[in-house]
């Protein structure tokens, strides 16, 4: 029993090396699938898909039936469910209380952060992946039900700009969970940016002239959205750029900097 | 080795571990003694680089814990048995720790048989563990990587006599086999029982540290006479402190051997010469009692 317990010959069988960010990535994405919580949030993604997929076809028009109104049927619980995952992955540490131990098996806690910053971002490129691809499938069957022309009216680098703000919600998501390091209160916080902010900004560009000009630079969600309209322009891309370092990247290091002071109790 | 020095951490201004410095060597158990709220597991998530210390340092083999490449080969830590995630099944939590170590798969079911959880128990979700399944886990956890350094909080709670019994064998033959142990403990008894050296602490502040036989002579000598006023003159005479117990005995801050001599050479015969007090739990509440929250009640 003794040798079991303390087995030096463990060091020499595993390199005493740093423990690398490929080994903490992967098991940070072992740990998104691994609950029953998780398995089934995974699989919402899945279910959502499929879901809007059937629900277009039976319910939309069939002249609105093109690869578009599939992609943004399909594209929406998408931005609600792939930021829940990355908030999920980020505050499970402190709302579970596993961050004890795995914190004390990595120390390094950005190390620990960036790797689940990459396995969420994994998770949200499958996750677009299959339903953009979902989407051909649902407008190939759709039209052959309807008896109406296939319409592929989404270009590539429109499918890829879909993937991109749909990535941005995650990160948002990430950021939100990095911040607060609960899972309600990043979550509340999620709804209320996603939800509360683009009305009040909405309205306050309505009513002040000034606001008006200055939204796009400052309300990402109102620069985001034209990454699910198609192809953006120099200034557009701007915006995006501008109002993302504002309201993910700038909070995100903030949360980065609570992360690595803040007690792990 | 786990080398603390001057270790404080202060909230604002409340200090809740005040510059504690001591050692845990290869070889020996450590008990960390002391009541509750008395800053045991700051001091422990401090070791492990959990919480920021206000002052001091803590190395471990020579090395600050956030210098170590892969921690889980070299110290492990079980700081609180429920701080796992409910949803995971407790062979699914040995596995995040094995894979993120970097070790063989066979550790796995290895230390699995080794805190014996059967394989139906294994593959539950922790959520639905007791207490005491949960401490074994967290053992399996914490050996998985076959550290030379344990650092446990609290590990017997919630084990019945029989898991506390496998418990102090494991710990003992792993000290046995050179490994480094640091416990903690409010139970009094566990660490008597366990315990190569102690260090006791209240309010923050080591109050007495030292292997587990000098803090028992530390104790001193409860001392009996048929005549009490020669036996206290002449423990006087010889320069040692006497108080008197609530029963007429005097309780001597000697060893039994050095009364005893006392005794003889004054020619006093004696009718009780024994260690004072049931051991380790008098001084304890002696040592904390103006630390203790029952105390400031008093």
């Amino acid at each position: 029993m003794t040798t079991l317990v303390l087995d030096r010959g463990l060091e020499r069988l595993v390199a005493a090396d740093q423990v690398p960010l490929s080994r903490v990535t992967r098991v940070e994405l072992r740990k998104m699938f691994d609950t029953r919580s998780g398995f089934w949030l995974m699989a919402s993604i899945v279910i959502a898909a499929l879901l809007s997929t059937v629900g277009t076809i039976l319910f939309a028009p069939d002249a609105d039936l093109t690869y578009y109104t599939f992609a943004k049927a399909i594209g929406f619980p998408m931005t609600v469910i792939l930021p829940m995952i990355a908030v999920l992955a980020i505050t499970g540490e402190w709302s579970q209380r596993s961050g004890l131990t795995t914190f004390t098996l990595v120390p390094r806690r950005r190390r620990v952060v960036l790797a689940k910053v990459i396995a969420s971002v994994t998770v949200g490129v499958a996750s677009m992946l299959f339903a953009l691809a979902t989407g051909v499938a649902g407008n190939l069957v759709g039209t052959a039900i309807a008896g109406v022309d296939l319409v592929w009216d989404v270009s590539f680098a429109h499918g890829v700009n879909i993937v991109l703000g749909s990535l941005l919600c995650l990160l948002t998501g990430t950021m939100l969970g990095i911040l607060f390091r609960s899972s309600p209160v990043a979550l509340v916080a999620y709804f209320v940016y996603s939800l509360l902010l683009p009305t009040v900004s909405g309205l306050l560009a309505a009513s002040k002239e000034w606001f008006h000009d200055l939204r796009p630079w400052v309300d990402l969600n109102f620069a985001q959205s034209a990454l699910f309209e198609g192809s953006l322009t120099g200034e557009q891309w701007a915006h995006v750029a501008v109002s993302a370092t504002i309201w993910v990247v700038l909070p995100a290091l903030v949360g980065l900097r609570l992360v690595m002071t803040s007690e792990v109790k | 080795m786990i080398t603390i020095e001057s270790l404080s951490k202060k909230y604002g201004s409340r200090t809740v571990v005040d510059g504690i410095s001591f050692a845990a060597r290869p070889g020996r158990v450590t008990g960390f003694l002391g009541p509750n709220g008395a800053g045991k597991s700051t001091s422990m998530r401090m070791m492990v680089g959990l919480t920021r210390p206000t002052s001091g340092d803590v190395t471990i083999s020579g090395r600050r814990f956030a210098d170590l490449p892969n921690p889980g080969l070299e110290v492990g830590v079980m700081l609180d048995a429920s701080a796992q995630h409910a949803g995971r099944t407790g062979r699914e939590i040995l596995g995040i720790a094995q894979q993120l170590i970097g070790l063989p798969a066979r550790r796995v079911p290895e230390m699995l048989e080794l805190v014996s959880l059967t394989e139906t128990e294994s593959n539950r979700r922790v959520g639905g563990y007791s207490l005491g399944m949960r401490q074994r886990l967290g053992i399996a956890v914490a050996l998985i990587g076959g550290p030379s350094v344990l650092i446990l909080d609290e590990p017997a709670n919630g084990l019945d006599p029989a898991g506390i019994r496998w418990m102090r064998d494991l710990l003992r033959g792993y000290a046995d086999g050179g490994g480094t142990v640091l416990l903690s403990s409010h139970l009094l008894h566990e660490i008597e029982v366990i315990a190569d050296d102690i260090v006791m602490i209240g309010q923050g502040r080591i109050v007495a540290q030292g292997s587990k036989a000098e803090l028992l002579q530390a104790a001193g000598t409860v001392v009996r006479a048929r005549n009490m006023a020669a036996l206290a003159r002449a423990l006087h005479e010889s320069g040692l402190t006497t108080t008197t117990l609530p029963d007429g005995a005097l309780r001597a801050d000697a060893d039994p051997a050095v009364v005893g001599l006392v005794a003889r050479e004054s020619g006093i015969a004696l009718t009780e010469l024994r260690t004072a007090g049931g051991g380790l739990e008098d001084m304890f509440l002696q040592l904390t009692a103006d630390t203790q929250r029952e105390g400031k009640a008093a």
